[in-house]
């Protein structure tokens, strides 16, 4: 018994353990870091000749339970730009309506030119003032855009938990694809993919374009083909996957997006012969 | 007493089960993320210095963990030019260790170079150049850029000139240097072939009166056969570096650039 | 009791925890795969040895000989897949021996896991096991935990999520010999081009009920790049500090000198 009177009127140590008084510490450093809680698995993106496919299954785990399956986790931008989202889907979100934001801002600031140019196709809730006049913030401006968001969240030690790709043009011509990560690392590949698909999808699709000249070479058609055999490979082998997901292309022409594709011609044929884990035979 | 009276702002006074309390850290494994603002993306450079010219090179590849990122991330940046494509550049800087650091740290020496440029009329100096590299990282003593910088250029009386970096700015002027990655590798070899390093001539003498191998300057071509060759050999022996080549070459004619491929496994 | 002998655990956790490294491992970061065809099974593997992100060895052999019917690819601590592809095959043979039959490969993989689930883990070997006995064609992959699994196509070790890649979009049911071993090679390519664990060249073994067929090398795509320049120094470049000299002869007084001519193929490669 501790007798000290400090310790009158309080739990006894022996028998409660040590007080916890950390969490009564409001002096210390602000923790602003947190973890993903809600999220989502790869993103894929593959260029072809003149443009870009990406697609991204619609599912938003919680840990290992499948939380919502109707996440749609492509986003187009101005009607030039693709934004591919994984990891934190509250992140997500959050950089979704920022990006509203800015797609408005943009979109008066070019006003002028803006209003004849609006699209009538206006893609959904997006509406027509975000869409934008040919040649105003490109894909390459709002992936550096993006970049300096998240390193400089970085750098606050309050990262926003995704991996993203930005797809769209670099300037009017050449297809432009790039990556911004929680830290801030940027680059670029005439293929990418996060999270599992860097390991089960980039294999696949480098063998169609290890190089920009072998993805100046492929077709529409053979790109979005090469992207769907991929996202069946993940829905295979990635636990944290769906069979419904987007996919979208960005051409000159604007950007197409279908957010309720079904995988299509799986193959389970591998399981018809299995019998057991080793030595059962029947 | 002092003892007795809580740390907590929010409780002070005396009471001890609380300011008794031993930190709790989780143990080991429990926290299952937590932030690390940095990550090795590997790759290695090396620039040499030469009488009249400065060679620098850096292979292409960004990796994380046992992925490769992408197979065309240049290293090398040329400094200081008053456009977008730097075609009047002088000074060039390469980076390897974390990128986005690396990344940031090439954009703010960048505008620092074009802000002297538009104030003073004339490009900056390498020796100036080198000393406000150093100042940049050092300002980050606490929060570091994880970059190891080598800056590349010529000095005022045209001669080579490489100096290189600690991730917290400290630096020196040298002959060569390899950073990064296979830079433990690449290093003993330069100091051999560049620096004639324990090479001695033969037949001058016994044991320690022995004579070492006069130093020379070494020609354009002959650098850029060792450049190829370290790399080469780097490849063959770390896993994060291949892919490709890029090499930089700053005479006072300006930077020539060149891409070589290198193995891609 | 015989086995590995823990009584030095604590010593090292807490020299551990007070700062001193563990000794590393040489791990073959690895891309391991194995297919079952019509008419028996291919395993193949890379060749790339690793010690952190130095590469140890550039050509070394993954693929284990358990018995003239039964082989192993091992991915994990190199010294851990060679012991215990060792032993197994060491036990294997007496088994085969005091049976007077052909071993089996369920007997080997059933041997291999009590071995492995013994040792939890610490025993870091991840094999495939493959071979054609009086039962049929077996493929197993054998985990350091001691679970298994049985499948038509497996793979394994660090690349072995870019070799599933090659499996799932070009693998069918009904498979040739030629057909198998390039979907295996193919496999084990994008390991070798995607995974920094693995590199180098392919290996490949064909298992048939007739024979076993090791295809050693079988696809090098990474030749050595040949160096610029020579770097042969003059002799005497070196400084010679003291100089003590021992004789041929002299040195036959104490071991046998058996001396190596061209045709023996053993003589030491030495530098132009």
């Amino acid at each position: 018994m501790d007798h000290r009177p400090q310790a009158w009127g309080r739990p006894r140590d022996d028998i409660y353990g040590a007080y916890d008084g950390s969490y009564l510490q409001n002096s210390g450093p602000k923790t602003a870091t947190q973890s993903p809680v809600v999220t989502g698995t790869s993103v894929i993106a593959i260029k072809f000749k003149d443009g870009v496919v990406m697609a991204a299954d619609n599912l938003a785990s919680y840990g290992s339970l499948a939380r919502f399956t109707d996440v749609k986790r492509l986003r187009p931008f101005l009607d030039t730009s693709i934004v591919g989202f994984g990891g934190d889907v509250s992140d997500m979100q959050f950089l979704d309506r920022h990006l509203n934001e800015l797609a408005i801002d943009e979109s008066y600031e070019h006003e002028s030119t803006s209003a004849a140019a609006a699209s009538p196709e206006g893609q959904g809730e997006q509406g027509a003032a975000t869409s934008a006049p040919a040649g105003k913030l490109n894909a390459a401006n709002l992936h550096k855009y993006l970049s300096k968001l998240m390193y400089r969240r970085r750098n606050d030690f309050d990262p926003l938990w995704n991996q993203i790709l930005v797809a769209g043009f670099d300037g009017q011509t050449k297809p432009f694809l790039a990556s911004v990560d929680l830290r801030g690392t940027t680059f670029s590949s005439p293929s990418l993919a996060t999270g599992f698909g860097a390991m089960l999808a980039q294999p696949i699709m480098r063998k169609y374009a290890a190089t920009e000249e072998d993805a100046a070479r492929l077709t529409r058609d053979e790109a979005v083909n090469v992207v769907k055999e991929c996202m069946k490979v993940l829905f295979y082998r990635d636990a944290r996957s769906l069979d419904r997901y987007s996919i979208a292309v960005v051409t000159k022409d604007g950007v197409e997006l279908s957010e309720n594709e079904q995988l299509e011609k799986q193959s389970w044929a591998f399981a018809e012969r299995i019998r057991g884990y080793g030595t059962q035979t029947v | 007493m002092a003892a007795m009276f809580s740390q907590n702002p929010l409780m002070n006074g005396p009471n001890y089960s609380i300011s008794d309390t031993p930190r709790i850290n989780a143990p080991e494994g429990a926290r299952e993320h937590r932030f690390d603002p940095y990550t090795d993306n590997g790759g290695s450079t090396l620039a040499i210095a030469g009488a009249d010219f400065t060679i620098m090179a850096g292979d292409t590849r960004l990796a994380s963990g046992y992925s490769i990122n992408t197979r065309h991330y240049p290293k090398l940046f040329k400094i200081g030019g008053t456009t977008a494509d730097q075609k009047d550049a002088t000074i060039v800087l390469s980076v390897v260790g974390f990128a986005a650091d690396g990344e940031a740290l090439k954009e703010r020496l960048d505008t620092i170079c074009k802000m002297y440029r538009y104030r003073h009329g004339k490009p900056m100096s390498v020796k100036a150049c080198a000393q406000r590299l150093s100042t940049i990282l050092y300002q980050k003593r606490f929060f570091p850029y994880y970059a190891y910088a080598i800056l590349g250029g010529l000095d005022e009386e045209g001669k080579g000139a490489v100096y290189s970096y600690d991730p917290v700015g400290s630096y020196e002027r040298e002959q060569c240097r390899a950073g990064g990655a296979a830079a433990s590798l690449i290093m003993p070899f330069l100091d051999n072939q560049v620096n004639f390093k324990n090479q001695y001539v033969p037949n001058s003498g016994e044991g320690h009166a022995l004579q070492e191998r006069e130093r020379r300057p070494l020609t354009r071509s002959e650098v850029e056969v060792l450049v190829k060759d370290a790399f080469d050999g780097a490849v063959e022996r770390h896993i994060e570096v291949g892919d490709g080549l890029q090499i930089m070459a700053i005479t006072k004619d300006g930077i020539e650039e060149v891409m070589l491929p290198l193995k891609k496994d | 009791m015989p086995g590995f002998d823990f009584s030095n655990y604590n010593r090292n956790a807490a020299l551990h925890a007070r700062g001193v490294p563990l000794p590393k491992a040489t791990s073959t970061g690895t891309t391991i795969v194995g297919c079952i065809y019509d008419g028996g099974v291919v395993i193949a593997a890379d060749t790339r040895a690793t010690s952190g992100p130095i590469v140890a060895d550039k050509n070394c052999e993954k693929l284990h000989y358990i018995a003239p019917n039964i082989w192993c690819a091992g991915a994990g601590t190199a010294a851990d897949t060679e012991f215990t592809t060792n032993l197994i095959s060491s036990n294997l043979e007496l088994h085969a021996l005091s049976t007077g039959r052909k071993p089996r490969v369920v007997t080997c993989m059933t041997m291999l896991k009590q071995h492995l689930f013994r040792y939890q883990g610490y025993i870091g070997a991840y094999l495939v096991v493959a071979g054609v006995d009086p039962t049929g064609t077996h493929l197993f992959t054998v985990h350091a935990h001691g679970s298994t699994d049985k499948l038509p196509y497996v793979t394994m070790g660090s690349g072995s999520l870019a070799a599933m890649s090659v499996f799932e979009t070009q693998w069918k049911p009904s498979l040739t010999q030629d057909e198998a071993v390039k979907l295996c090679a193919d496999a084990i390519e994008a390991g070798i081009w995607n995974d920094l664990g693995s590199g180098s060249n392919v290996d490949v073994a064909i298992i048939t009920a007739e024979k076993t067929t090791l295809r050693r090398n079988y696809i090098k795509p990474n030749e050595r790049t040949q160096k610029l320049k020579s770097y042969v120094f003059p002799k005497g470049t070196t400084a010679v500090l003291n100089e003590k000299i021992i004789h041929k002869e002299d040195l036959s007084k104490f071991v046998s000198v058996h001396e190596l001519t061209e045709e023996s193929g053993d003589v030491m490669e030495v530098d132009a």
